[in-house]
């Protein structure tokens, strides 16, 4: 069940998705997401899906790993499209049924909800499945870097990141071990409503939180060991740089938020 | 003598939230350690070991009395960082002390700190992964390696500081047999083939063979201090201590126990079996 969580994960290649410096891909995800939420007409819908596409397969991952990522928050998208389907104003009633009215405006925006959301999710698990962790928030820290003037503690949140990230696998197989240990004595996860299945969890969440604190502690010893004393004179062993097809994949970008907000206005 | 680390009454207590009186855990202790020696720190659980070792390299700053290494003062704050990339430690948990996605990265990070360019990082994270035999393994996620390879990531990632001594705390308390060997086989090397100072702590007697000293402590104090081939025959006063010693020492023990005599000084496997053998064929005679 917790092998499902993919959240963090790398899958290294070759492809020119993966040899893209993160600081590139981070503007190119956080643009990908202005034009999904920007995009109102059915062309520009369109235009959005097929530039996702293109980029999936460029990256080489396969599309059902990047629909895995949708999973864990299934829920919340269905909450959403539901919502959306009794809440929408409309003309065209398809049924009334005491206070909820079904509309084909809301059937047309849950469903546009529905696509967004599950793009949303598509286009960011690609950023991670294509990145390694160490670039991404090395790419984040850089990108951030001018409100170090500010005082924003930009390293901190960074080196943060990294470690939460490397820390993952780590913590779920705990969990996976210690869940194991429980239903060896008894403990039952998988039956009962949600409030039982929530209360099953609770003594699985003291002894995980008791190893994190743990491991914390450890960490930081050995991390101060290595001699580890914030960013201050810290360099890198690999430095990100700016290639050609950063500046050619931006200028795509450019052009591609562009075509949304045009096809916006040319198709009403 | 050249001595790498040496503590001069060293003192040292922890406080707590609940007591009212600070737990003191180590009690004016001695110790020099000589450049280019392997010691091996053997105690009963809550002796004070790991506690000792944190001060070796400033992350614990004495109470009272002093810790130098090569002669700098460990409680100065302007050359902590001096005193950390001379002494390394390796702890019990590799899970715990890995801090990157990647193999290199993680033993990059001793050097990233250090602000060494980047050429130079590249040229150390290499040489240290050799040392430790995880060269091919570089690309490697640590959290799908075994334990020993993670262990030898973490020895690497303390290698490429280059320090003048390594400390590890029970470096090999959580692997299997397999890991074990490969951890202690490297630890060996860096002494032998490197020349870099070795404390290790451990709970395994086995380990300790090969050291030139063996440091005995209880409730904060040292209480033996000697060649292993001195201490480990005392088999009744290290069981008083709760230690165990070496297998080979005590099949000599039982038999000695038996009415044969036997020099209890036999520490590898080979030298054992001489000395029975020797025992023996002297009795033939
Ligand atoms: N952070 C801490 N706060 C309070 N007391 C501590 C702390 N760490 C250790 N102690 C106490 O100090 C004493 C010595 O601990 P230390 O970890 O140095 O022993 P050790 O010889 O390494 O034991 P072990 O063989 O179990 O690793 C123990 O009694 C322990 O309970
Ligand atoms: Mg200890």
């Amino acid at each position: 069940m917790l092998k499902d969580v993919t959240l963090g994960q790398f899958f290294p290649g070759d492809t020119v998705v993966h040899r893209l410096d993160p600081r590139t891909k981070l503007i190119l995800v956080i643009v990908y997401i202005v034009a999904l939420f920007a995009a109102k007409t059915y062309a520009a819908y369109a235009l959005v899906m097929i530039v996702l596409i293109v980029c999936v397969s460029l990256s080489q991952i396969r599309f059902t790993t990047i629909m895995k990522g949708v999973k864990p928050i299934l829920i919340v998208i269905l909450i959403t499209g539901i919502l959306n389907l009794f809440f929408t104003q409309g003309e065209h009633v398809i049924f009334r049924l005491w206070k909820l009215t079904m509309t084909w405006e809301g059937v047309r925006t849950a469903a546009l909800m529905i696509l967004r959301l599950i793009m949303l999710i598509n286009g960011t698990f690609l950023l991670t499945y294509t990145t390694s962790p160490i670039a991404l928030t090395d790419g984040l820290e850089l990108l951030l870097s001018p409100l170090k003037k500010l005082r924003f503690p930009v390293h901190e949140l960074a080196m943060m990141m990294s470690i939460a990230l490397r820390f993952i696998p780590t913590l779920i197989e705990e969990t996976d071990k210690i869940m194991s240990a429980q239903k060896a004595r008894g403990a039952d996860f998988d039956t009962g409503g949600i409030v039982q299945r929530a209360k099953a969890m609770l003594p699985l969440l003291v002894p995980l939180f008791v190893s994190a604190f743990r491991r914390a502690d450890e960490l930081s010893v050995a991390m101060e060991s290595r001699c580890y004393h914030g960013g201050e004179g810290r360099t890198r062993m690999k430095k990100l740089t700016f290639a050609r097809r950063d500046f050619g994949a931006l200028i795509l970008g450019a052009v591609f938020l562009a075509a949304v907000f045009a096809l916006n206005r040319v198709w009403k | 003598m050249d001595s790498i680390i040496k503590t001069e009454s060293l003192t040292y207590a922890y406080r707590s939230v609940e007591d009212e009186h600070p737990r003191v855990v180590l009690q004016g202790l001695d110790l020099e350690i000589e450049r280019g020696t392997f010691v091996a720190i053997l105690g009963h659980n809550g002796s004070g070991k790991s506690t000792l070792a944190k001060h070796f390299n400033g992350i614990l700053l004495p109470l009272g009395g002093k810790v130098y290494v090569e002669g700098i003062d460990t409680s100065v704050e302007e050359t902590m960082l001096e005193v950390r990339k001379r002494v390394g430690m390796v702890f019990q948990n590799p899970d715990n002390q890995l801090v990157a996605n990647v193999v290199e990265e993680d033993v990059a990070f001793a050097p990233e700190n250090l602000g060494y360019p980047p050429e130079e990082i590249r040229m150390r994270v290499d040489d240290a992964l050799r040392i430790v035999g995880m060269y091919d393994m570089r690309e490697h996620a640590p959290h799908l390696l075994s334990g020993g390879q993670k262990q030898r990531v973490a020895i690497a990632g303390v290698l490429a500081m280059s320090p003048k001594c390594v400390v590890f705390d029970e470096p090999t308390a959580m692997l299997d047999p397999q890991g074990r060997q490969d951890v202690i086989r490297t630890i060996r090397q860096l002494r032998d083939e490197m020349n870099v100072t070795v404390v290790l702590i451990t709970h395994h007697m086995e380990e300790t063979i090969h050291a030139d000293r063996v440091v005995v402590m209880s409730d904060g104090k040292i209480v033996v201090d000697g060649p292993p081939k001195k201490v480990f025959p005392n088999v009744e006063y290290m069981r008083e201590q709760g230690l165990d010693v070496p297998e080979t020492v005590d099949i000599l023990y039982e038999l000695d126990k038996c009415g044969f005599h036997y020099r209890l000084d036999a520490l590898s496997v080979d030298e054992c079996a001489r000395e029975i053998l020797t025992a023996f064929t002297g009795a033939g005679a």
